[in-house]
C-alpha cells in the first residue's frame, strides 16, 4: 500500500522528468565542475517558490545552480517556500548570513501553462531590488529558472548574466565529429551536424540564428553557414585550397575568412552567401584567425611575417598590419572582450601553450590558466568569462575561466573529446 | 571526360545494341554465351573492357617508389628536406608523363598550438611542395594543394616520435581523394 507521501513524491518525479524533458543521451550530456570561485562570492538565500511544488522546485533549483557555477555567488540554505508578495522577516535573513533573498510563485495559468512570479531582496538594504512574472509553458522550466538567474546576477553585479546564451562546441567520439549546441549549463545538447570527417572553427553569427564554421567532408577545409532552426546550410567559402577560420561582421553581414586561393593562407572578406571576396592583407608568410573588434574597426589576426607567428590587426577594410604582441615566439587565436578593452590569445610559454589576456590600454598581459594545451578560447557576451579548449589526462575538455584569472569551470562529456567551443550572443527578446 | 575514355563508352554502347537487336536476350533459354557480344554476323571480335584510361596509370603509382606518399617536416617548418627530394622527382617524372592524372597533396601538422594556425602551416607545407613539383615540370593545373591542419594525425601520441609522422604531405592521386 502506497503512502500518500509516496504517491506524491512519485507524482511529483514523473511531473519533473515531463517537465524538463531528459531524453537526450545521458553520454552526451556537457556536465560543468566549479573548480575555482570569485574571492568575494555574495551570499544569496534562494526559497523553493510556492505553489505547483514540481514546478517550484524545479525552477528554483536551476536559479540557484546557474548563481552558483558563476562563482560569485554562495548559497545560503534557504528553508521553507516563500511567496513572491511575502512579508520578508530582514533581521532573520541577515542572521543567517545572507545578504540577497528570492522569493517566488508559482500559479497554473490558461491553457496549461503556469505563471511564475519572483521578487529579488537586498536583505542589507531591507528593500525590495525588484521582480517579474513570467508565463511560461511546462517545458519552459529551464528557460524561465536562466532567466530569473540573469534577472539576480544583473541587479547584484550591475551586468547581463548569460544564463539564458547557448554554446557551440564539437564532440570527437571514435570515428564521428559532432557539431553540438547547448545551453551555457551544459543542459539540452543537440547536434547540428554530424560528420565522420572533422569539423572546426564554430563562429556564431551576431543574432545567434546561424554558425558558420569549417567542415572536412569534402576531403578538405571548406567554410559553411548553417541556420541553426532550420538546418539549412551553405557554403560559404569553397575554392581552390584551405577555406577556414571564419569570423562574422558585428552587422553579421559579412564574414571574415583564410583562403589559399592564391597561395598561402591570407586574410578575405565576403557576404554571408559567398559573394563579394576581396581579399583584405597580404603578406609572404601566414595570416590567419581573424577577429572584428566589437565596434567592427580592426581585424585582428594572427601572422608570422614577423618570423613568428603573433597577433596583429588591420583596419576592417584593409590597410597596413600593426603588430600587438610582442614577448615570446608563439602568440596566437587573438579573440576581443566585447567591451573591446582586452584581448584573449594563446600564448606558448616553455613549451606550454595558455590562455592570455592582454589588456590593450596598457599592453599588461596576464596568463589566467596553468593547463598546457590551451586553445581556442571565447568570450562570454557579458565578458565575464573565457571559454576555452584544453587537455585534461589526454582527453579533450572545455574550460572557462574569468577575466580575473579566479572563477574556474571545467565542461566535459563522459564519452568523447569536447574541443573548438564557441560562446553565442545574448538572446534578443 | 577524354577522348579515349569517350570513345570506348561509344563502342561499347554499339556492341550492346547490336546485342540487343538479335532479340536473344529476351529468351530464357539463350546461354551466357550468346549474350556476349563475341559473335556478330559470325566474325570473332576480341573483346575489350571499358576501364578508365586512369587505370593503367594508377596501378603505377601503387608499387615502386611512387608508392612512397609522404614527405614529412622538422617542427614549424615547411621546407622539404633533402632526403625526399628523389622521391618527389619520381612523382614529378610521373605527373609529367601522364598529363591527365592529378594529384591532391594534403598538408599536415602535429597537434600542438592552434588549429586554424595548424591548418596554415600544412597549406604551407602542401604548397611547398606543389611547388618543387612544378619547378620539376608538373603543370599548375594538375596539383591542388590542401591541408588537414592537426585534424587528420596518422598517429596520436603526444610524443615526438608520434608527432614527426603527423607533420607531413601526403600526395593522393586521381581517384584516391
Amino acid at each position: 500500500m502506497m503512502t500518500d507521501l509516496m504517491k506524491s513524491a512519485l507524482l511529483r518525479a514523473a511531473f519533473a522528468l515531463a517537465v524538463f524533458s531528459l531524453s537526450f543521451a545521458a553520454r552526451a550530456q556537457l556536465t560543468i565542475e566549479i573548480t575555482g570561485a570569485g574571492a568575494n562570492r555574495i551570499p544569496i538565500a534562494i526559497t523553493d517558490f510556492v505553489g505547483e511544488p514540481g514546478v517550484s522546485r524545479a525552477v528554483a533549483l536551476v536559479v540557484r545552480a546557474d548563481l552558483e557555477r558563476s562563482g560569485l555567488f554562495k548559497l545560503v540554505e534557504a528553508g521553507t517556500p516563500l511567496a513572491e508578495n511575502a512579508a520578508v522577516n530582514f533581521a532573520d535573513w541577515k542572521a543567517r548570513g545572507a545578504d540577497a533573498l528570492v522569493v517566488g510563485s508559482v500559479a497554473p495559468a490558461a491553457n496549461g501553462r503556469f505563471e511564475v512570479r519572483f521578487r529579488l531582496h537586498d536583505v542589507q538594504k531591507q528593500a525590495s531590488l525588484g521582480g517579474l512574472a513570467y508565463v511560461m509553458t511546462p517545458q519552459q522550466g529551464r528557460a524561465t529558472g536562466h532567466r530569473i538567474a540573469d534577472f539576480v546576477y544583473e541587479k547584484l553585479l550591475g551586468e547581463p548574466g548569460i544564463f539564458s546564451t547557448r554554446i557551440a562546441y564539437v564532440v570527437k567520439s571514435p570515428g564521428r565529429f559532432e557539431l553540438q549546441i547547448a545551453d551555457a549549463d551544459g543542459m539540452n545538447a543537440q547536434t547540428a551536424l554530424a560528420s565522420r570527417e572533422p569539423i572546426i572553427s564554430p563562429a556564431w553569427s551576431p543574432d545567434g540564428t546561424r554558425l558558420a564554421y569549417v567542415s572536412f567532408e569534402s576531403k578538405k577545409p571548406v567554410v559553411y553557414v548553417h541556420s541553426l532552426a532550420t538546418g539549412r546550410r551553405h557554403v560559404a567559402a569553397n575554392f581552390k585550397g584551405s577555406n577556414s577560420a571564419p569570423a562574422w561582421s558585428p552587422d553579421g553581414n559579412k564574414l571574415a575568412v583564410v583562403l589559399t586561393k592564391d597561395g598561402a593562407s591570407q586574410l578575405y572578406s565576403l557576404n554571408a552567401d559567398g559573394s563579394g571576396v576581396v581579399r583584405l592583407a597580404s603578406s609572404a608568410g601566414i595570416d590567419t584567425e581573424p577577429f572584428f573588434s566589437p565596434d567592427g574597426k580592426y581585424i585582428y589576426f594572427t601572422s608570422d611575417r614577423g618570423g613568428s607567428p603573433q597577433a596583429y590587426r588591420i583596419e576592417a577594410g584593409g590597410g597596413t598590419a600593426q603588430r600587438i604582441t610582442f614577448e615570446g615566439s608563439y602568440n596566437v587565436t587573438p579573440r576581443l572582450s566585447p567591451d573591446g578593452k582586452s584581448m584573449a590569445y594563446v600564448s606558448r610559454n616553455g613549451g606550454r601553450f595558455q590562455l592570455t589576456l592582454m589588456d590593450l590600454a596598457t599592453r599588461q598581459t596576464q596568463i589566467l590558466t596553468d593547463s598546457d594545451k590551451d586553445e581556442s578560447p571565447s568570450f562570454a557576451p557579458n565578458g565575464r568569462m573565457i571559454l576555452y579548449a584544453s587537455e585534461i589526462g589526454g582527453r579533450g575538455v572545455l574550460a572557462a575561466v574569468s577575466s580575473d584569472g579566479r572563477v574556474k569551470q571545467k565542461l566535459s562529456v563522459q564519452a568523447g573529446d569536447v574541443r573548438e567551443p564557441a560562446w553565442g550572443p545574448f538572446l534578443k527578446n | 571526360m577524354n577522348i579515349r575514355n569517350g570513345l570506348m563508352i561509344v563502342l561499347g554502347a554499339t556492341l550492346i545494341a547490336g546485342c540487343g537487336t538479335t532479340g536473344e536476350a529476351e529468351q530464357p533459354g539463350a546461354s551466357v554465351e550468346d549474350r556476349s557480344a563475341r559473335k556478330i554476323d559470325g566474325a570473332e571480335v576480341k573483346p575489350v573492357t571499358a576501364v578508365d584510361p586512369m587505370g593503367a596509370a594508377l596501378a603505377a603509382v601503387k608499387q615502386g617508389v611512387l608508392a612512397k606518399r609522404s614527405v614529412f617536416f622538422d617542427y614549424d617548418s615547411y621546407v622539404i628536406k633533402d632526403e625526399f627530394k628523389s622521391l618527389v622527382e619520381a612523382h614529378a617524372q610521373f605527373l609529367v608523363a601522364n598529363p591527365k592524372v592529378k594529384m591532391l597533396i594534403q598538408g599536415n601538422a602535429d597537434e600542438r598550438g592552434s588549429r586554424e594556425y595548424n591548418l596554415a602551416l600544412g597549406q604551407k607545407r602542401a604548397e611547398a611542395l606543389k611547388k618543387m613539383l612544378s619547378l620539376l615540370g608538373a603543370r599548375e593545373d594538375q596539383i591542388e594543394a590542401v591541408s588537414l591542419g592537426e585534424e587528420k594525425p596518422r598517429c596520436s601520441e603526444g610524443n615526438e616520435a608520434c608527432w614527426s609522422q603527423n607533420r607531413r604531405d601526403d600526395m593522393l592521386y586521381t581517384g584516391e581523394f
